[in-house]
């Protein structure tokens, strides 16, 4: 962000003796942040206006002393440098903006005292829920109060006591003693999701928070309150109750839901997801995530998830199956359907394999509407990947009207289908008796219920790998959690392929197969897998410029532009 | 600090032929061959157990016969040989504990793994879990080690509770104008 | 009786007695090893092994109870375990050897027996006939000479199992019994010294000790453990360290060496150890009463064909009766047995009292206190023989 700027535009201040240039305005939050200073906070969310309610934040803020008459500062003849007139009262630092010359105290007894303050009254009328609270361990109540708590309460009295078991939606569920009343969901709705139905009715320590009357939390991005509600008090009814953060891995991944490419963080524990929470990429996504994507998860379990290698239905062992593969590919008469599901790596080999067999290859598309927010119209999440290695020449078509001719005309006798069913995509009964099938994938269909070779292959979750999303941003995932036993990596499958096909050993191995890629395709030939920044890598997209693709304007892009 | 020398005292010829030494040896080990016998003469006769013995861990109820536990899974996380396994479950209807909400499905501690350090109970904060008296496991598998919630609340029982927490805060909820609107 | 079993081919009757040896010395070999824990457990204040019942006996009331409360059932849960286990043979050792070893060590333990007198009857003459299975003149002498060839067996063990536990086992072995054996023999001499007076005819028989130990009037019926108290001392610790008994079974010495000679065994090869042990102890403890303690003359002055006198057990001229002479015999083994046995237990009382030596300790005993205060007895009696017996 500051890299962007000329250091003209950047102001110093002062954060405890130590200065820090910043752009004007920043907020001094985030500027005690890029000091590693950490000023307490709970109602500020950097992606959120700024309401100022929570008063944790509050620090001892001073200006230069001006001389009345000239307007110049008064410098202090000990140090040499300006006086500086100290704010009797404290301030709260998330109100407070850069501006030239300003200083903020944060580490002073005053600043102390009022932070344990806040946090007595914030405790006051404070469940003892930590056991039972899906927050515990990733609440900011519970860490403040362990740095600003008494330990011990004061309060004798009947603590308040309220609903605790409110549904606001289908996704959200409100316990009202805990909410700490910042205002976060509220600003949310309103703000980036745009459904205004959030508010505090009642007042003083009676205030609750409430849907307004008739209506419910039930827009798409409904469960982003409960990330950034600071406490428990909006809790995911899909994970309440699971399983305690504090034994959940997080694996930094890329949701698969649509073109956009959302950063995601994967929770698992021992081989299993428990929930999928946004990643922040202030380029993609900011910190927020669609419903939909975080339910994605429950695929890894599905019940038609496809677990063996099977022949004409019967299973069999992996090596059996890819030799059976092999053969139907030798052959001859073969076609490719590739996947814009599949990670650049994939549809790299799937291209090696169509090159080695001289097999054309078409992509699926699948086009919904886009919400203009986080999901795009364009739901395959890599169909630029499938451009950029080659794979396609130009934007996928919904139905395979070549390849049905091409089989009814009796050229092509072998489908190689990379997860897509054939039937959705527009063959019928007639195309589909003519042709042998082998299908690649992580979940039955009907094509796969028909196909001579199944080879069943790894979810998003399971295996490393890149997207290239709708901004030509290639975007890495990792492996959150251990595939089923009978199903194998894709590139293991279709390097195997490509070998059985004669196309020559190729690595299967994410990093050496980074090596080919990156000296084969020309966009990206200074990237390894390892080396790709945590934000994305965004690709040069010129050469497709004039492709039609489908996406309209989401959050962080525009097409037009 | 200073270092004090012990000056050895020089035996005398007696010690020295070690004969009257060995020969009051035989003497004590003998008194004790006509003595008491202090053998505890274990399936019959059983030691008494000192209270705060810290035996096999157990899940206990409160004298209302509510399952204190809530899943919190701070022992699970605690443990150190991880031989607790815990799958949390929610409350739900309109029974006496629904307010508790949260309770576990499964409760489960590996007695093969567990090395009786007593950090379950300590770190539980709703004094659910104690290591009671029970001192002798054993079984003819595995499985049958593995001590599961049913087994747990009956090898725990009741103990006396001192907060009586989630009662008072039903009290102070029927009594509240606000809690269910 | 008596005549049928002189009278039988000396072949058959050499395998009837060692056959009664087997059978007598292993059973005893096996209940010291129970009684060794028993004792132990007594002399702590435990009650030792008190489980174990064969269901017959269970049904029997008091007896069964009884019987399993002493562990005598232990025992032969002991014998079937150490029968039946595996028997490993590791793949470092040298075979044959190996196996050999407790071979050698056992042959020694039980040949000493034969020449062990162990009762007497009198014969229509009067005459004393001691109850041995072979009488050799030579008698305390074979013994001396077999027991120590039991050492052989420790030191192949030890050589053969290739540990270095084992070996540093039998190296201790072969030091600590050549040591103690010249105490050993030199505490005795005063004994035949004293026995054996200038113009009789020599003999080292120990049947002839304990006649000599039977005679009447005071000086003759004097046991020798009142005459000679030195020699019965150093004759005893000396035995302790040839039979590795604590305090001076540097050879096994579980503490540094795992288990001596014998780490390397197990199962049936490395009981034949124990009973050779207990074998050795046995013997040992029998010299010991035959030379010191009157033998089976019951009680210090009171030779035991007194008491045969006063019971009336006394052949009448001219007609043997086998009934008395059998009665006869079978009083002297008891009251010889008995004395054994207590010995046994003094070793077993020792053993769990006096913590082990170190083994320079145990050298320097031998060496520089034992030899010397045995070669001053003996120059002692030996002017005091010559002065009295002249
Ligand atoms: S919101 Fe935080 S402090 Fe409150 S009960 Fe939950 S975990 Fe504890
Ligand atoms: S529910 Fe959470 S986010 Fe909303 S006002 Fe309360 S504490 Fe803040
Ligand atoms: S026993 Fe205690 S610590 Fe363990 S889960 Fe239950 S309430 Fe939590
Ligand atoms: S006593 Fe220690 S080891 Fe055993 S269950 Fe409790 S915490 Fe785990
Ligand atoms: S964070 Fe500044 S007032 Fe809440």
């Amino acid at each position: 962000m500051s890299s962007a700027l000329k250091p003209a535009d950047l102001i110093t201040v002062t954060i405890d003796g130590r200065e820090i240039a910043v752009p004007k305005g920043t907020n001094m939050i985030e500027a005690a942040q890029v000091l590693g200073i950490e000023i307490p906070h709970f109602c500020y969310h950097s992606k959120l206006s700024v309401v100022g309610n929570c008063r944790m934040c509050l620090v001892e803020m001073g200006l230069p002393a001006l001389d009345p008459a000239t307007k110049q500062p008064v410098m202090d003849p000990a140090t040499g440098k300006p006086k500086i007139n100290w704010v009797a009262k404290p301030t709260i630092a998330c109100f407070t903006n850069a501006s030239p010359g300003l200083h903020i105290r944060t580490g002073t007894p005053l600043v102390r005292e009022c932070r344990e303050g806040v946090m007595e009254f914030l405790l006051v009328n404070h469940p003892l829920d930590c056991p039972i609270c899906d927050q515990a361990g990733e609440c900011k109540l519970q860490e403040q109060a362990t740095g600003y708590g008494r330990g011990y309460s004061r309060y004798i009295e009947q603590k308040n006591v309220k609903p605790k078991r409110t549904l606001l939606g289908p996704r959200v569920m409100l316990d009202d003693e805990r909410c700490i009343l910042c205002s976060r969901c509220i600003r949310f709705s309103k703000e980036i999701a745009r459904d205004d139905v959030l508010g505090f009715i009642d007042r003083g320590s009676h205030s609750t928070l409430a849907c307004y009357p008739g209506r419910k939390l039930e827009n798409n991005y409904s469960v982003n309150t409960v990330d950034i509600c600071p406490v428990g008090a909006l809790t995911s009814t899909d994970f309440r109750f699971k399983m305690r953060v504090w034994f959940l891995k997080t694996t930094p991944s890329i949701c698969p839901e649509s073109s956009v490419g959302v950063n995601t963080e994967v929770w698992s524990r021992e081989g299993v997801v428990y929930r999928i929470t946004p990643r922040r990429n202030d380029e993609v996504n900011d910190t927020w995530m669609a419903d939909s994507g975080r339910l994605l998860y429950k695929q890894v379990t599905a019940d038609h998830r496809l677990r063996e290698p099977s022949v004409d239905g019967t299973t069999v062992a992996g090596a059996e199956a890819l030799a059976q593969a092999g053969a139907l590919l030798k052959a001859g008469g073969v076609a490719i359907v590739g996947s814009g599901r599949s990670s650049v790596e994939e549809q790299f080999l799937t291209r090696k394999l169509a090159d080695a067999i001289a097999a054309p290859a078409w992509l699926v598309s699948r086009v919904g509407q886009g919400d203009g927010l986080l999901i795009s119209a364009d739901r395959n999440p890599n169909v630029r990947g499938a451009l950029v290695t080659g794979l396609i020449k130009t934007v996928p078509e919904a139905e395979l009207t070549e390849l049905a001719a091409q089989i009814a005309a009796g050229k092509i006798k072998t489908v190689v289908s990379i997860g897509e069913d054939l039937t959705a995509a527009g063959l019928g009964e007639a195309q589909l008796n003519r042709i042998a099938i082998v299908y690649l994938g992580t979940h039955a269909n009907a094509t796969s219920a028909g196909a001579k070779v199944v080879l069943p292959t790894l979810t998003v979750f399971e295996k490393a790998g890149t997207f290239i999303n709708q901004q030509f941003r290639l975007q890495r995932f990792a492996p959150a959690v251990p595939g089923p036993q009978g199903a194998a990596d894709d590139l293991v499958i279709l390097a195997g392929l490509v070998e059985a096909a004669g196309g020559g050993a190729l690595a299967s191995d994410i990093d050496g197969l980074w090596t080919t890629l990156a000296s084969e395709i020309k966009p990206l030939a200074t990237v390894t897998y390892q080396n790709l920044p945590a934000t994305g890598l965004l690709l040069d997209a010129s050469d497709f410029s004039d492709l039609p693709f489908p996406e309209d304007e989401t959050l962080h892009f525009n097409p037009k532009q | 600090m200073s270092v004090i020398q012990v000056q050895r005292k020089p035996l005398t010829f007696a010690e020295r032929t070690y004969l009257p030494q060995v020969f009051g040896g035989l003497m004590i080990t003998l008194r004790h061959f006509f003595g008491r016998r202090v053998t505890l003469e274990y399936p019959e006769q059983r030691p008494e157990i000192a209270p705060g013995y810290r035996g096999v861990p157990t899940l206990v109820k409160d004298p209302n016969g509510r399952e204190k536990c809530v899943s919190c899974q701070l022992c699970e996380f605690v443990c150190p040989p991880k031989a607790i396994r815990i799958t949390p479950g929610e409350i739900s209807g309109d029974g006496p504990s629904a307010h508790v909400e949260k309770a576990p499905r499964e409760f489960e501690i590996n007695m093969l793994r567990c090395i009786y350090c007593g950090l379950c109970q300590e770190v539980c904060p709703e004094e659910a879990i104690f290591l009671q008296n029970v001192y002798s496991v054993s079984g003819y598998s595995r499985d049958e080690l593995v001590n599961d919630k049913e087994k747990l609340y009956q090898l725990g029982g009741t103990l006396p509770d001192r907060h009586f927490k989630w009662d008072k805060k039903q009290a102070a909820a029927s009594a509240s104008p606000i809690a269910h609107p | 009786m008596i005549d049928f079993l002189t009278n039988l081919p000396p072949v058959v009757l050499g395998l009837l007695k060692g056959l009664a040896v087997i059978c007598v010395i292993f059973p005893i070999a096996g209940a010291c090893s129970m009684a060794e824990r028993k004792v132990s457990a007594w002399l702590q204040g435990r009650y030792g092994p008190n489980r174990v019942i064969v269901p017959w006996f269970a049904w029997m009331p008091f007896v069964g109870r009884g019987l399993q409360r002493l562990g005598v059932f232990n025992l032969l849960a002991d014998g079937g375990k150490l029968l039946f286990k595996q028997d490993p043979l590791p793949g470092h050792v040298n075979k044959f050897y190996f196996m050999i070893a407790p071979a050698v060590a056992i042959i020694p333990a039980f040949t000493t027996v034969v020449v062990v007198p162990f009762g007497a009857y009198f014969d229509q003459a009067g005459q004393v006939v001691p109850l041995m299975l072979a009488n050799v003149d030579v008698g305390l002498l074979a013994v001396f000479a077999i027991a120590s060839l039991g050492i052989y067996s420790m030191i192949l063990a030890g050589w053969a199992s290739n540990s270095k536990y084992s070996f540093l086992g039998s190296v201790r072995a072969s030091a600590q019994l050549v040591s103690y054996e010249l105490s050993l023999t030199l505490s005795v001499l005063p004994v035949f010294l004293w026995v054996n007076a200038p113009g009789t005819v020599g003999s080292l028989s120990l049947a002839r000790v304990v006649e000599f130990q039977s005679q009447p009037g005071f000086w003759g019926g004097t046991w020798f453990i009142f005459l000679m108290p030195v020699s019965a001392f150093v004759f005893l610790v000396a035995l302790f360290a040839e039979t590795n008994r604590l305090p001076f079974d540097m050879i096994e010495s579980e503490a540094d060496l795992v288990g001596g000679f014998h780490t390397e065994y197990g199962s049936f090869k490395w009981s034949l150890f124990f009973v050779a042990e207990y074998a050795h102890m046995t013997v040992g403890s029998g010299v010991f009463v035959l030379l010191f303690f009157g033998g089976w003359n019951p009680l210090p002055w009171l030779p035991i064909g007194t008491l045969f006198g006063w019971l009336g057990l006394v052949q009448s001229a001219g007609h043997v009766s086998y009934a008395i002479a059998i009665a006869q015999g079978v009083l002297s083994i008891a009251i010889f047995l008995a004395k054994v046995l207590f010995m046994i237990f003094f070793f077993m009382w020792v053993r769990w009292t006096v913590p082990r030596f170190r083994y320079d300790q145990v050298m320097r005993i031998g060496w520089r206190r034992l030899l010397p205060l045995a070669l001053v007895n003996v120059v002692v009696y030996a002017l005091l023989i010559a002065v009295i017996q002249k």
